[in-house]
């Protein structure tokens, strides 16, 4: 029987050519938008890839955009295995990235060996206490942790604005004073000249290694395994002797510590201080680098290179495009991809059925 | 993980769509080098009805007499800044690259030594006589007080309650120049007319807080002003608020704010990023540029005016606006000396 089947039939041919069909049919739907403003698309697409893909200059500054993806995707994705929809991956990746700036203002003097260490965990107790609040609430009160942790972005937002306007700003700026020297984490272009200029840094180690983590957590530890077990279906849980609220807690408290950790990248390997409106919507981005990574830790990897790879594209071809056209074709790409599975499996089994319709005739 | 696998595939695929474009993109016709002009917008980018949509008139004057041809960058936040600057620096066939506002202070003085071949200028550039400028880059700046002199000439001249009003955002040397040049118009042509200052606050939050310009203008208007010009930003919004409930006047400024309420502004003090950004162009174009040294934007380089048309016209009388002018003429001939602080 086995050896009878279309070789369309085979569930990895299927998984590798849909998402290839939805890339490039959103590109092709991104491409009449493109002739509406009156620009060719191959044009517009060969600059967008090439320099992107095509330089080291470009790999680099895709890679900058990618670190925090992988942080905010991974701190949403792994919410989600505990049945939690984290939408406060933006505020707790502020409330830690600031934390990691004014950590680093005030320890000048540290070796670097402690104050990296010490910058790094900054991040992680800021961005794990916004993500604590939502889950606290969650599991003693009930209260729904999207709303919480949408009301608990407003507050980050106007928190921190509020520090670096009036209490740590450096007059005629909005950004805070400097952390110390050797709390910098070095960029590529420091060891590897062909990234001379672009901003990646060496936090992307620090985002490879919080995936391994999660993965671990997840897929190896018990911890994870209650985690998931509570996502799944929670009533089960209980009656199995998990503790739903602490692992709801825990699951919030740990993804708020990852989305903290985005600083990494901007604070201490790329403008050593804090800014105000640094990050331009990393943490929404990171519910969707989720889904589309699967939830899977590395699946988020694959899925911020994708996402890193058209918010530096969008920049590179903004010189021949509006700004908003490359907003639409950012999201037509999200939306194919993940909306992609159902309808072109429908559509390949629709085939192979009229096909072999027509053989047996 | 299925997924995951499917996503590896598609990066390839990407990679090699990649390639594919780049052999065949390549075939359209270069500019010479330096030819361009680049310019990257501040958040917002164009449409803001200020600074931006200046800058962008600017690169169009530049455009349509000089036939520059132009491109442009709109940035998001963070690191969005330089790596478009640096964008823009790259290409062969852009000479001359501009930043738009002073938040580009640290990003372009960092790009224009990365690329010292290349020209770069930056609108309202933080400047700090500390720290050394690179020789290829312009920073920008306006006499903010000079145009303020003859706002507040025309206030001045036009009272009739010998009291007139100053709204700052906030309290910083910036804004204290605005204050300082509005005074001695004021004082310059009506020496015993009192101005009554106030500001907003001591932080960037002054500059948003149209309530609490209100009720500076209001307690300005009770005192017996009949005239307040702002320099605050969005919390100046505020002072047309006040003036239209007073039926009294007020002065916009940066741009021309007549829309604010109509009728009851008076003028407004413009700065023009536009001529700023065409006689930069045009200096480079002849092979004038001259970095490392502020260039400063006066009246004698219209870089500061008032408005004056149609819409403004009935309420500044012919004589005013002759006085008025004259003032103009004896700041540019050096004879009227405009204090910044």
């Amino acid at each position: 029987m086995a050896e009878k089947r279309h070789w369309l039939e085979h569930p990895a041919t299927q998984n590798f050519l849909i998402p290839i069909f939805a890339v490039v049919l959103s590109f092709a739907v991104g491409a009449i938008f493109i002739l509406i403003v009156g620009q060719n698309p191959f044009e517009v697409y060969s600059v967008l890839f090439s320099q992107t893909l095509g330089t080291s200059y470009g790999v680099g500054q895709l890679l900058f955009k990618t670190t925090p993806l992988i942080f905010a995707g991974l701190s949403v994705a792994l919410c989600f295995k505990a049945g939690l929809f984290n939408i406060g991956a933006e505020g707790q990746l502020q409330i830690g990235a600031f934390m990691t700036a004014l950590v680093g203002m005030y320890t000048v003097g540290v070796p670097a060996f402690i104050e990296i260490p010490l910058l790094v965990l900054a991040g992680m107790v800021g961005g794990g206490v916004w993500g604590f609040i939502p889950g606290y609430l969650k599991a003693k009160t009930g209260a729904h942790e999207v709303i919480n942790t949408i009301m608990l972005n407003f507050v980050a937002a106007a928190l921190v604005s509020f520090f670096v306007t009036n209490l740590f700003n450096v007059p005629a700026t909005v950004h805070t004073p400097s952390i110390a020297p050797t709390g910098r984490i070095p960029r590529f272009d420091a060891v590897f000249s062909g990234f001379e200029g672009s901003p990646v840094n060496f936090s992307i180690i620090i985002a490879l290694l919080a995936a391994l983590f999660v993965w671990y957590y997840i897929d190896r530890t018990r911890y994870g395994y209650e985690l998931r077990v509570v996502g799944l279906n929670s009533k089960a849980a209980e009656y199995g002797g998990i503790s739903v609220s602490k692992n709801i807690i825990l699951s919030m408290t740990i993804g708020g510590a990852i989305a903290g950790l985005v600083g990494t990248n901007y604070v201490m390997g790329y403008k050593y201080y804090f800014e105000e409106g640094f990050s331009t919507g990393t943490g929404f981005m990171g519910i969707a680098v989720a889904l589309l990574g699967n939830n899977n830790p590395f699946g988020v990897i694959l899925a911020a290179l994708l996402f890193g790879m058209l918010e530096y594209g969008g920049l590179v071809i903004n010189t021949m495009v509006p700004k908003e056209l490359v907003s639409i074709l950012q999201a037509i790409v999200i939306i194919f991809v993940i909306s992609s599975n159902k309808i072109f499996r429908k559509i390949l089994v629709n085939f192979l059925k009229k096909r072999t319709l027509s053989i047996n005739d | 993980m299925k997924n995951g696998i499917s996503v590896i595939l598609t990066v390839v695929l990407m990679a090699g769509t990649a390639l594919l474009f780049e052999s065949c993109g390549k075939s359209q016709p270069a500019a010479p080098p330096n030819s361009e002009v680049g310019l990257v917008f501040d958040v917002g980018g164009r449409g803001d009805k200020s600074f931006n949509d200046q800058a962008y008139r600017g690169l169009q004057m530049a455009k349509d007499s000089l036939g520059i041809k132009y491109q442009y960058i709109e940035p998001g936040g963070g690191s969005d800044r330089e790596s478009a600057l640096r964008q823009l620096a790259s290409r062969k066939s852009i000479g001359l690259i501009f930043g738009v506002g002073f938040i580009f202070t640290d990003d372009i003085t960092d790009v224009a030594k990365a690329f010292p071949d290349k020209k770069f200028a930056c609108i309202d550039y933080t400047y700090d006589s500390t720290k050394a400028v690179p020789k290829n880059l312009i920073p920008i700046e306006f006499r903010e007080n000079e145009g303020s002199f003859l706002v507040g000439a025309i206030a001045g001249l036009i009272t009739k309650t010998s009291k007139v009003g100053f709204i700052g955002g906030m309290e910083s040397p910036l804004i204290r120049k605005f204050q300082a040049g509005y005074e001695a118009g004021v004082k310059y042509v009506n020496p015993k007319c009192k101005v009554l200052v106030a500001y907003a606050g001591v932080t960037g939050d002054a500059f948003k807080n149209p309530a609490k310009g209100k009720e500076l203008a209001l307690s300005q208007y009770a005192q017996g002003a009949d005239i307040i010009y702002h320099a605050a930003g969005v919390t100046g919004l505020g002072v047309f608020e006040a003036a239209r409930e007073m039926k009294k006047y007020a002065i916009g400024v940066d741009m021309d704010q007549w829309n604010e309420a109509p009728g009851r502004v008076l003028t407004s003090m413009v700065k023009k990023g536009d001529v700023a950004v065409y006689d930069v162009i045009k200096e480079w174009k002849a092979g004038k540029f001259a970095g490392g040294t502020p260039r400063v934007f006066g009246l004698r380089d219209n870089g500061v005016d008032f408005v004056y048309d149609s819409n403004n016209k009935s309420l500044i009388p012919e004589k005013v606006y002759k006085k008025v002018e004259d003032l103009r003429n004896q700041i540019i001939d050096g004879k009227i000396k405009v204090p910044t602080q």
